[in-house]
Parts: structure tokens; C-alpha cells; sequence
């Protein structure tokens, strides 16, 4: 039987080449980041589009940085054809269909069931009212559940050295390793490794297994920006209208849908994903995605949300702020020794009103030496931003690529000539992200009399931030060595951990930096500015 | 499924041609102001743009400071040092050295006094201004100068409510009729100090000065283990907010700073004991020393050099920050030019 042509050039054939291209453009992104590969691309196009990370930052900051205006495109695709971001744009959306559709098979009967409305997916506006409220205060944390920040998260710390892992195996397993590299999203000496990567992954896991229980869990229920979305939709100008006349109440329509949006009777705009599924599933043809002879009737164009759960949803987030606040490690008296923020970070409190854990920074980073943050750095409000661990690796000198990659100016974007305080920076200094100290009880020349020095030698500023000393000494056996004993000029250091990830003391390294003396703030200063002791 | 048949009397409630016409200019219209509002360069009004994440950068509001000097009565000293008596007699004593408290204060004005109450500490350990001489200060506005009113204000190192409590100056004041102003988180401002090397732009506690137009220091005179001696400019250190710690990297700056921070209509030095050794705290009632003297200065510089050198008995030279101070135009340090009035 040949099908006539209104059958055959679907919407849903738009849809999932669009779906198609979007997580391409999404993975590209990823793959793209490795330094050697970036040239100018624009990795982080996806969340600047993101209009939730647009309007969150307004909130917390009162500006819109750099590219976020572009945001406007999804808010304007919106206003003219719903949510369709969700099902036609949204990678983590595309990836929850995949997973749901190849392993969540139930009868026909059942799906129609698991697709109906359900009552609590208002739940989703509460969420987006929380992390709004918290905005307002200058807490973002959108991040935790924004779809494209969640998906950047789950695949950059868990996913690309997973997917690294699988090449070196192959590569183990005697495949040709000359082109290996290209498949990898970091062909680095050693592998990358995410501390906490564990519960990263574990979340990102979570979320997607949810599919199984409910198709689309995440974004019928929890996903503030569909919440954000949906708000808008009820002004779209396109929508999915059933016709009356021709609908036999089958709830074939259900079968497939996506959003759970109620097609098969009072539509619910906010809640659906334009997937266009309910069109092919239609055996009455009674169903068309069209902006003309829109039957009002049969629509309930806004959120399912009674007035008293929009004003328990503003309760909670009040109460959320000094709940996450007040842990004493964000403010600048407690704060942990190792809340070390890449080159160009605002000061802490703008830091955490403008970082969406989206770990864009951390993926570019060629070094691996960016790291989420767990629990201990900065508490809950903090968790999965990133930090600097030189145990792991240090922060290269000629480079800002964390700076250029960071959608929300949490890193502002530095030149390199800014970073290193030269040319017309000269007068500001370089960017300092702590200071080195040394462990002489742990340090070879001066607890062992073991000549070493490797700090020294690999310390990049100029002059040396560490220096040594020469003295003579008698060893453990009884012979006299010469030993140069290193040393730190403080006002030198730029913090940029080298001589920590080069120092031979691997586990507990004796020349380690902590964050005092971090140049964006000044509250966390060392050293006195202008004292006249200096030099 | 059984099939239902269509309600033949179902009627669409469907968009009008207006509704439509007036959804689509009302997304034309809110695209192109948020267009506006994301791309407009940054200069035009309302633009929200921050393409450098400069704009987003908190900008403290910064306020400077009046200059609280009164000009020098003619024919009198720029420093007064009253001797004998009580604390009551030797400082209207040393007032009237310099010309009298009338000719600095006068009727309806609102004075700030500043005392030293840095520590949790007793009187009678000497780190702190001695509840006596507030008590005599704050009653001689009063009663004299019938003032409107007089503030006492300090932010100490340790927890402001308790130094004041137990240093005695909370119940000298209260007493005296005077009001305590202690500080909190958002007591302080950012001020700006043109010239200063430190503190050019540096927390402030500003609250206690609204209204304010005279200001007297009120201090204690100390041994200081860092900077040889803590007396009337010292004192100034009190008034500053953030992280002061970092100050001692380079005191003899900070101290001289700290002169051209303010201004004050006077200083008053409460030489009755003096703190003669373990400054600036103290520790032991024995290492202070009762003096026989309350010394008033216009001239804050020559006033410490005075002190130091006749209070503290120290003449290994004055202090490196009155150096400084005097390098700053804030004053003189060789007092012996017949600067100085001792009234017996």
C-alpha cells in the first residue's frame, strides 16, 4: 500500500534529523574542546542558547553576559512553536527518548497509560521557582538540574574517560593505535581522571535510568528549564489541535507521547514537546500541528499549578538560600584551603552567582588539572564547580582556555597577556590563583639532605618564585653535601601549582599551594598591597 | 475501542483573525526589546550586556571623609599637657593649654569620641582608654560645650559588646549620658583616602558619623611590641573594617596612613597609666605605670612625639610612623619648637 504523500514527509522525520544533528553538534562540542583541536570553535553555543541559564544569570547578576542574548533564539522558537527545544533540540531530551524507546517496551495498552497526565509533574515549576528565588539572592544553581548543563556534566566527567578507556582497550587489544588518538576526547599522556567523577555519574545514571519506570521522567517532572518553557509555550503560536469531529477517543495518540501533555483530550500546552508522535499515531487524521483554527476548548495553555504550590514553591526557596548559605565555607573566613579557581574567576560570592556546573572549563582544560569540586571545598552550594588540584596537574602559563569556553563569565574571559600581568596588564600584575608554601619536614634537601630542587627549576615566573640557597651539609652517611635549599618569594608566586605536581613527594607533596593570596579577591589577599617592604 | 460518534453540536472556539494579528506583534514587539536589552552596546540606556564580566563586578560606593580640624586659637600651643589634680582637672587643664574646649566644640554640635577599647581586658590592665577619663570627656562636652550630642564608637579586635562591657567604657558612657555605637557587618563603607599608600580605598566603620562634625580621639598611651608605641594615631586603627591583619606587614605605613585618613578635631592622650611594657595588650597590672598627666594636641604628630618621649620616657629616637606622618603633612614631630604648653 503506498502511503499518500502527507504520510510519507512526516513531522517526526523533521524532528528526529533535527534531534540528530543537535546531539552531534553536542558530542562535536565535547570531542572539539581537546586544545589541540579547538581553533575557534564555539563549544559552548548550546548552553549560551540556553534560555534558563540566560534568565538565572540575569537574575543573579543583573547582566547578561557575552553570548547569552542568544538565548532569545530558543525563547523566540518558543513563543512560536512551544517546546519544542525539548524534543527537537535538547540533547539530554533526545538521549531520555532513545533510552526510553530501546528499553522501556511495554504493550500498547500500558504506554497509554505511563503517558497520561500525571499530577505531580508540576513538580518541575517548583523546581524552577526554587533555583530562581536562589538566583535572586545570587546563588545559582541551576546547574544541578539544567538539562544541557546536566548532560555536559554527566558526559565530560563520566562518560569521555569511560568512552578514552574503551580505546586504550581496543588499542590493547592490538588495533592499530596510529589513529586511535582522533577517537579519543582527550589524547593526553595519561588518561583524564574527575575526582568525584563517581557521583556525577552516578546522578547523570539516575536520571537517564528513571526512563525505565517512567518514559522522559527527568523532563515531565524535573527539568526547570522545560518548567521555563512551558511558562512560555501557552503564548505559542503554533500548537497540536485536535479536531473534534474526527476524534473517536481511541487514546491511540498516547501511545508515544512524549510530554504527557494530554492529546487525547484537554491539550496540555506547557507540557508538550512538540514530538509530533500524536500525528503519526492518529488513525483519524483528527490531530495537526497548526497555528490556524485553533479550537480554544480543548486547551489548558498554562502550567497545572494551584496558587498555593506556586507559594510553597517560593517558601522553599527562601528557606533553600540560607539552608545552602550559611554552611560557613563560601564566605571568607572559613573557606577551605583548597577552593582554588581557575585563571580569571570572579571572586567567590560572583563566582557562585554565575557558575552552572555545565564543566566546560574542566573538558578544555589540556592539562586535567581542573577538577569538580565534592562537598569539602565549597559545600552543597559549590558542589561540581571547578577547582584546581596540582596534585593531579598544574595550570599552564599560556593558557586561558577555561576562561574563553566559561558561557557565564564565572571565568571571565583573560588573555594570556592578562593572565601573566604583561604588555598593558604590567601595572595589574598576573593573575596569582594561591600561594606556594614549603613542607621542610617533607622536603628532600632540606628534611633529608637529598639534593632535588625540581620546584625550582620548573617554577615559571620570572624572576623565580622559588629560590634556593646554597649550604653545606654532612648527609645521613656522613658526607658533606652541597644542598640548595629552596625557598619562596611570595610576592612572586602566581600560584599555578607546577612545583606541586612536579614535586617528587608525590602523595602529600612537601611545596603545595592553597588558595590564600588569589588575586580575585580581595578579602582573601596574603600580602598587604603597596607595602613598602617589598623588594 | 469502540468507536464514539462525533457531538454534531460541538462548536469550535477558535482564534479570531485579531487575537492572531495582536499575538504576533506582541512577540515581534517583545523579541526586538530583548534584543535590545541583550545586544545593545553596554553604553546605551538600559542595555543589560556585559560582554567583559566587568559590569557584573560589585563596585563598592566610596565616600570620603570631612576634615573635623578646627583652626588653632591664636597665641595658644598645637600641644597642651595638663598635670596635678584629678583626671577632671588635669585634662580641662591641658584643654585650656590649647585654647579651651569651647573654642573647638561648640553648642549644638554632634562629637564622636574615640576611645580605645581594642581588647577584652580590665581597666586596670592599661590596654584600653580608662573609663575615668571618658566619663570626664563625655561630661565636659556636655556640661561646657552643651553639646547636642556625643557618640562613642570602636571596632575591637575582639567581640565589640563585651570590650566595651568589660573595659568599662559601655557604663562610663551610658552614665555620662553618652551613646555607643557598636559595629556590625553593615556598619562599614568604603572609604577613600586619596594619597594614602594602604588604605586609598579601605572598610570604614561609617555609621557612628552620620551627623557627626567634630571628632576626638581618645586614647590610652602603650607599649606596641611591632611599632615601639601605640598612642593618639594608633588609635585611628580602630575605625577600620576588613582584614586589618595584614596591616602588620608594614605598620609604620599603615599608622601614618591612618593621619591622613582623618582628620580630628583633637586628640587626647590619657597619660594617668601608661602601658609600659607588653603592649598592646598588656597582661599584668604591674606593667602599668601611673603618670601625672593628660596631653591635648591639634597637632597629632607632635602630640605622639611628645608623648613617646615624656610618657613612655623613650629616647631612642620617635617612632618611624611619625616619620612618615610628618612626610604626609600631617604634623610635626619636633615638638620642642615651643609647641608645647605644660599647665601644672
Amino acid at each position: 500500500m503506498k502511503l499518500p504523500l502527507k504520510k510519507q514527509l512526516r513531522l517526526t522525520h523533521a524532528r528526529i534529523v533535527s534531534q540528530t544533528v543537535f546531539f552531534a553538534l553536542f558530542i562535536f562540542s565535547i570531542w572539539a574542546s581537546w586544545t589541540s583541536r579547538i581553533e575557534g570553535y564555539p563549544v559552548s553555543r548550546l548552553l549560551e542558547m540556553d534560555p534558563l541559564v540566560a534568565l538565572a544569570t540575569l537574575f543573579s547578576t543583573g547582566y547578561i553576559y557575552q553570548f547569552l542574548g542568544w538565548a532569545l533564539l530558543i525563547v523566540f522558537i518558543t513563543l512560536l512553536f512551544g517546546r519544542v527545544f525539548c524534543n527537537w533540540i535538547c540533547p539530554f531530551g533526545t538521549l531520555h527518548q532513545i533510552i526510553g524507546s530501546l528499553f522501556n517496551t511495554h504493550s500498547t495498552h500500558e504506554r497509554i497509560e505511563q503517558n497520561r497526565y500525571h499530577r505531580n509533574q508540576y513538580i518541575k515549576y517548583g523546581v524552577l521557582v526554587v533555583f530562581l528565588i536562589l538566583a535572586v539572592f545570587g546563588s545559582l544553581q541551576i546547574g544541578l538540574l539544567d538539562p544541557i548543563a546536566t548532560m555536559y556534566r554527566g558526559i565530560i566527567a563520566f562518560f569521555t574517560p569511560a568512552w578514552d578507556m574503551l580505546i586504550n582497550a581496543l588499542v590493547g587489544f592490538g588495533v592499530d593505535g596510529s589513529w586511535t588518538s582522533q577517537l579519543k576526547f582527550a589524547p593526553d599522556v595519561a588518561p583524564r581522571v574527575f575526582t568525584g567523577s563517581f557521583w556525577v555519574g552516578l546522578f547523570f545514571l539516575l536520571l537517564v535510568t528513571l526512563n525505565l519506570w517512567v518514559p522522559r521522567f527527568f523532563c515531565r517532572f524535573m527539568c526547570p528549564l522545560g518548567a521555563m518553557l512551558g511558562v512560555m509555550s501557552r503564548y505559542s503560536v503554533f500548537r497540536i489541535n485536535r479536531d473534534v469531529h474526527k476524534c473517536t477517543d481511541c487514546n491511540l495518540c498516547l501511545t508515544r507521547c512524549e510530554g504527557a501533555s494530554d492529546p487525547q483530550g484537554i491539550l496540555r500546552q506547557a507540557e508538550c514537546f512538540s514530538c509530533m508522535n500524536c500525528i503519526d499515531d492518529c488513525p483519524e487524521d483528527a490531530l495537526s500541528f497548526t497555528a490556524i483554527g485553533l479550537d480554544k476548548k480543548q486547551v489548558k495553555p498554562e502550567p497545572d499549578l494551584t496558587r498555593r504550590q506556586w507559594v510553597f514553591s517560593g517558601l522553599v526557596g527562601l528557606m533553600a538560600y540560607p539552608l545552602i548559605k550559611n554552611n560557613g565555607l563560601s564566605g571568607d573566613e572559613n573557606f577551605s584551603a583548597n577552593m582554588i579557581r581557575p585563571p580569571g574567576s570572579v571572586a567567590e560570592p560572583e563566582f557562585l552567582s554565575k557558575c552552572i556546573k555545565c564543566e566546560q572549563c574542566i573538558n578544555v582544560c589540556p592539562t586535567n588539572v581542573l577538577q569538580p569540586a565534592g562537598l569539602k571545598e565549597g559545600g552543597i552550594e559549590a558542589l561540581w564547580t571547578p577547582v584546581m588540584n596540582f596534585n593531579i596537574k598544574h595550570c599552564q602559563l599560556k593558557c586561558s582556555l577555561c576562561s574563553e569556553v566559561c558561557p557565564t563569565g564565572a571565568i571571565r574571559r583573560i588573555t594570556v597577556a592578562e593572565k601573566m600581568g604583561i604588555g598593558p596588564y604590567q601595572e595589574q600584575g598576573p593573575v596569582r590563583l594561591g600561594t606556594a608554601f614549603i613542607s621542610q619536614p617533607r622536603c628532600l634537601p632540606w628534611a633529608n639532605q637529598i639534593p632535588c630542587v625540581v620546584c625550582e627549576e620548573v617554577c615559571p615566573t620570572t624572576p623565580k618564585a622559588i629560590q634556593t640557597y646554597d649550604e653545606e651539609e654532612k648527609d645521613v652517611y656522613g658526607n658533606m653535601v652541597v644542598l640548595n635549599k629552596p625557598f619562596i618569594v611570595p610576592d612572586l608566586c602566581i600560584g599555578c601549582g607546577i612545583c606541586q605536581s612536579e614535586c617528587p613527594v608525590l602523595d602529600s607533596p612537601a611545596v603545595y599551594i592553597t588558595a590564600i593570596g588569589e588575586s580575585r579577591s580581595k578579602e582573601r589577599r596574603l600580602l598587604l598591597n603597596n607595602r613598602t617592604l617589598a623588594s | 475501542m469502540s468507536k464514539k460518534i462525533p457531538d454534531k453540536n460541538y462548536k469550535k472556539d477558535t482564534m479570531t483573525r485579531r487575537e492572531l494579528i495582536k499575538r504576533g506583534a506582541g512577540l515581534a514587539a517583545g523579541g526586538v526589546a530583548g534584543a535590545y536589552l541583550a545586544f545593545a552596546p553596554e553604553h546605551y540606556p538600559l542595555s543589560l550586556r556585559d560582554f567583559t564580566g566587568l559590569r557584573s563586578m560589585p563596585q563598592p560606593e566610596i565616600f570620603t571623609l570631612d576634615d573635623f580640624r578646627v583652626e588653632q586659637r591664636f597665641g595658644f600651643p598645637a600641644v597642651g599637657v595638663g598635670r596635678n589634680g584629678d583626671t577632671m582637672t588635669r585634662l580641662r587643664k591641658a584643654l585650656d593649654a590649647v585654647g579651651g574646649i569651647t573654642h573647638f566644640i561648640q553648642p549644638g554640635d554632634v562629637v564622636l569620641v574615640k576611645p580605645n577599647v581594642a581588647f577584652d581586658r580590665s581597666p586596670i590592665l592599661g590596654a584600653t582608654t580608662h573609663p575615668e577619663v571618658v566619663d570626664a570627656l563625655i561630661r565636659l562636652l556636655y556640661a561646657e560645650c552643651r553639646v547636642k550630642e556625643v557618640k562613642v564608637t570602636d571596632n575591637p579586635i575582639e567581640s565589640p559588646a563585651d570590650c566595651f562591657a568589660k573595659s568599662g567604657i559601655q557604663e562610663a558612657a551610658d552614665l555620662a549620658g553618652a551613646k555607643v555605637y557598636l559595629p556590625d557587618s553593615n556598619a562599614f563603607e568604603t572609604l577613600h583616602t586619596p594619597g594614602a599608600t594602604l588604605i586609598e580605598q579601605w572598610s570604614f566603620l561609617k555609621r557612628p558619623f552620620r551627623d557627626v562634625n567634630k571628632v576626638i580621639g581618645l586614647s590610652p598611651v602603650k607599649d606596641h611590641n611591632l611599632c615601639s608605641a601605640s598612642m593618639g594615631m594608633k588609635n585611628w586603627y580602630g575605625l577600620l573594617g576588613g582584614r586589618r591583619n595584614q596591616f602588620h606587614q608594614d605598620i609604620h605605613e599603615i599608622v601614618s596612613d591612618l593621619s591622613m585618613m582623618i582628620k580630628p578635631t583633637l586628640t587626647i592622650l590619657d597619660g594617668t597609666r601608661v602601658l609600659m611594657q607588653s603592649g598592646p595588650t598588656g597582661g599584668d597590672p604591674s606593667y602599668v605605670q601611673p603618670g601625672n598627666a593628660v596631653a591635648v594636641g591639634t597637632d597629632p604628630v607632635a602630640l605622639d612625639a611628645w608623648a613617646y618621649e615624656n610618657l613612655l620616657g623613650r629616647l631612642d629616637g620617635v617612632p618611624e610612623y611619625l616619620v612618615k606622618a610628618e612626610q604626609k603633612g600631617s604634623g610635626t614631630v619636633h615638638y620642642q619648637q615651643g609647641l608645647v604648653r605644660e599647665v601644672l
